[in-house]
């Protein structure tokens, strides 16, 4: 496996008490694969994928587990070792390209200064890199555009410069952190196909971060939806997105134009609010805002944490049985309250 | 860029066409009499009225202040005194010397005091700055920071004066303060001025660490920041490189002010220390109701406010490629 993420728990010592920001995650992504993390705001997402990285404060963050990249371990990995492996072989853009490339740097220095640093080759001949990277993620007269600084782009062609930056090394795992999220439609659109295009042309695994599963559903060749810092629900994009099984994922699709729901039926987002990862429920942590509680009773649910099963394929943690689950997501949300 | 600067030269130049108008004017309703300060002791009416014409004083303001303004451009003539070459700020009957031979005179002392003591405070302050920000909650940070306030909230003739007191008059580990020209001889040039430059560089020090330790602090959560690092920058260049290059416009910003203060507001520096300057200058023409001089002094002052500012905003522009195109 090429990526393999075990029981991966990041704890954060804050003065209000320690945040159980990922607990217990695993999952794996293999070469030339998308794997869509999917989850609301504060599941963990960007948190998981800063500790692949290593990009977390070592004071405050307490990472255990384990993360296997092509067969090295990374976490107690030594500094050094990761900021070579950063960039070079594990790359990342981020959700705002805009604050995300320097206001200070040209666009053309920005991507350079990675190949050299990597690459260790000369300054003309990274730029030239650079210049080919700019024309291979789209961007018109690239010769011109090497020069211009982030604030003389679009924000379109600034995520595509992010992802020219992001892959001049041509690195084997690319992470994408809600590479869409602050763009217009028509440009998200534009920025999934490139990277589906250049992830067939370089064989490059990609794990993309997003909200939304609609995204998930153009780009993503397997899923894992994040609730609290655990993983939920994960199969192939077909298997979750068809046969959807965890009662959160059932909630996010509902909160989703068109894929299940009746097109009349008003939007709505998972009822009740996340809980909190410093007093994390007990049990299933959806439990709380679970519909389907009353089937199962508060001791079970509320009892012990339901893990991820069956261990292999598509596996969910939830208490329902197969049956009950195939059941209750044929049906529409509204008879079920 | 080369026509930003013009345009911000012009309004300065306009600023201090301004600013010399309403001195001028200001100065001109102070019951001074120029004329009798030049004519001496024992002055006869007839020589009273021949050194008014003489200085020009028989007109109105309104000419009185043209012929100046003029003066600097070409140059006057004060018929009895003498030639008084451009550019022409007036001439001093109390130095009996056209007032811009005194000014050059002194300027060097107060711009050696000024940038000795910028090496100094720009340096440990920005850092300490840095030290700071990198060990946030440490026992270095919080040294930073408690000597900061002690620093700050310091004034230069309370801290010049004990520090003249102890180092110079009891132990003697520092020479009087001097100002001896660098061309003469650069090692007593440095050793006169050296207690002045710390003296200063102790108070403005504070400032610079305070402002590098924010900005810095912030800077290392932007998300530039977190890509440097996440392209494999190590922890060096992107301290160096991304998070201190965000620090540069506050710290220009607030060494723009403190320049122009420090030149404008060389009177209690140089007082202080004994340094015949533009400050001492500007006291001793209040004293001797030497206006010329005075106005001189005003205008210096006033030229490097308005100039460090100019500076300030063209140095926006190379540090801020945002700032450069729009
Ligand atoms: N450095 C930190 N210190 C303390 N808590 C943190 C830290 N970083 C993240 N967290 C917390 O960890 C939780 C997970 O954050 P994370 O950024 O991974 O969420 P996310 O799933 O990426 O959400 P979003 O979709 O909003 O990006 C959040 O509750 C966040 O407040
Ligand atoms: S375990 Fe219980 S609370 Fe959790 S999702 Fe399943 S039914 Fe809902
Ligand atoms: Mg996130």
């Amino acid at each position: 496996m090429f990526l393999e993420v075990n029981e991966l728990t990041v704890d954060f010592h804050t003065e209000d008490g320690v945040v159980h920001a990922v607990d217990r995650l695993s999952f794996q992504v293999e070469r030339g694969t998308t794997l869509g993390i999917v989850g609301e705001s504060g599941s963990g997402k960007s948190v998981t994928n800063l500790a692949v990285l290593g990009l977390h404060n070592p004071e405050t963050a307490k990472i255990s587990g384990s993360i296997a990249f092509d067969g090295q371990e990374l976490i107690g990995a030594s500094r050094s070792s990761m900021e070579k492996l950063r960039g070079d072989r594990i790359a990342m853009i981020f959700q705002d390209p805009l604050t995300s490339l320097s206001p200070f740097h040209t666009i053309g220095a920005q991507i350079a200064e990675v190949y050299r640093k990597h690459k260790g080759v000369s300054r003309s001949s990274a730029r030239d890199r650079a210049i080919e990277m700019l024309d291979r993620v789209g961007i018109p007269q690239p010769k011109l555009r090497v020069d211009d600084y982030p604030h003389q782009f679009s924000g379109g062609m600034r995520q595509r410069a992010m992802i020219a930056m992001a892959l001049v090394c041509d690195p084997g795992l690319l992470i994408a952190d809600e590479p869409t999220t602050a763009l217009d439609v028509t440009v998200q659109a534009q920025i999934l196909d490139l990277l589906s295009e250049l992830q067939e042309q370089s064989g490059t695994a990609i794990v993309l971060i997003t909200h939304d599963l609609g995204v998930v559903a153009n780009t993503a060749h397997n899923v894992l939806v994040m609730y609290a810092g655990r993983a939920v629900e994960r199969g192939t994009t077909h298997e979750v997105l068809r046969e959807p099984r965890h009662p959160y994922t059932w909630g996010l699709l509902g909160s989703m134009p068109s894929l299940r729901r009746p097109v009349d039926l008003p939007l709505a987002p998972v009822r009740g609010t996340p809980p909190s990862l410093i007093h994390l429920p007990s049990g299933c942590p959806f439990h709380p805002r679970c519909d389907y509680l009353k089937l199962l009773g508060k001791e079970v649910c509320a009892g012990d944490r339901p893990e991820l099963s069956p261990e292999h394929g598509h596996g969910d943690a939830c208490y329902l049985t197969l049956k009950q689950k195939a059941e209750l997501r044929e049906r529409p949300v509204e008879e079920t309250k | 860029m080369l026509r930003f600067l013009t345009r911000r030269v012009i309004g300065a130049a306009v600023i201090l066409v301004i600013i010399s108008g309403v001195t001028f004017f200001l100065f001109f309703v102070i019951p001074a009499d120029p004329a009798r300060l030049a004519c001496g002791k024992v002055c006869p009416p007839e020589t009273l009225a021949q050194a008014r014409h003489n200085l020009g004083l028989d007109h109105p303001v309104a000419v009185q202040f043209v012929s100046w303004l003029g003066g600097i451009f070409v140059g006057r003539d004060y018929p009895g005194l003498g030639n008084c070459p451009a550019p022409c700020l007036g001439y001093s009957f109390v130095n009996r010397a056209p007032v811009f031979e005194t000014i050059i005179d002194r300027l060097p002392v107060t711009i050696a005091l000024t940038i000795g003591a910028s090496v100094i405070f720009l340096t440990f302050g920005v850092a300490t700055g840095i030290i700071a920000a990198l060990r946030q909650g440490k026992a270095l940070d919080k040294i930073a920071s408690i000597s900061s306030l002690v620093g700050a909230s310091m004034q230069i003739y309370f801290v010049g004066t004990l520090a003249m007191y102890f180092f110079v008059y009891q132990a003697h580990i520092f020479p009087q303060p001097k100002y001896i020209p660098i061309t003469e001889d650069p090692v007593g040039w440095f050793n006169g001025l050296l207690l002045p430059w710390i003296v200063l560089a102790i108070i403005f020090t504070a400032n610079y660490t305070r402002m590098t330790r924010s900005t810095m602090v912030e800077n290392l959560s932007e998300d530039y920041v977190r890509t440097a690092r996440a392209k494999g920058m190590s922890g060096r260049s992107v301290v160096m490189r991304f998070a201190l290059r965000g620090t540069l416009t506050p710290i220009i910003t607030i060494f723009g002010v403190d320049l122009g203060q420090l030149i404008g507001g060389a009177i209690i520096t140089e007082t202080t220390f004994g340094l015949q300057g533009i400050g001492r200058l500007s006291v001793r023409a209040v004293d001797y109701s030497d206006l010329p001089t005075l106005m001189a002094t005003v205008l210096v002052a006033a030229g490097a406010i308005v100039g460090m500012n100019i500076v300030v905003d063209a140095l926006y522009a190379v540090i801020d490629p945002r700032v450069r195109l729009s």
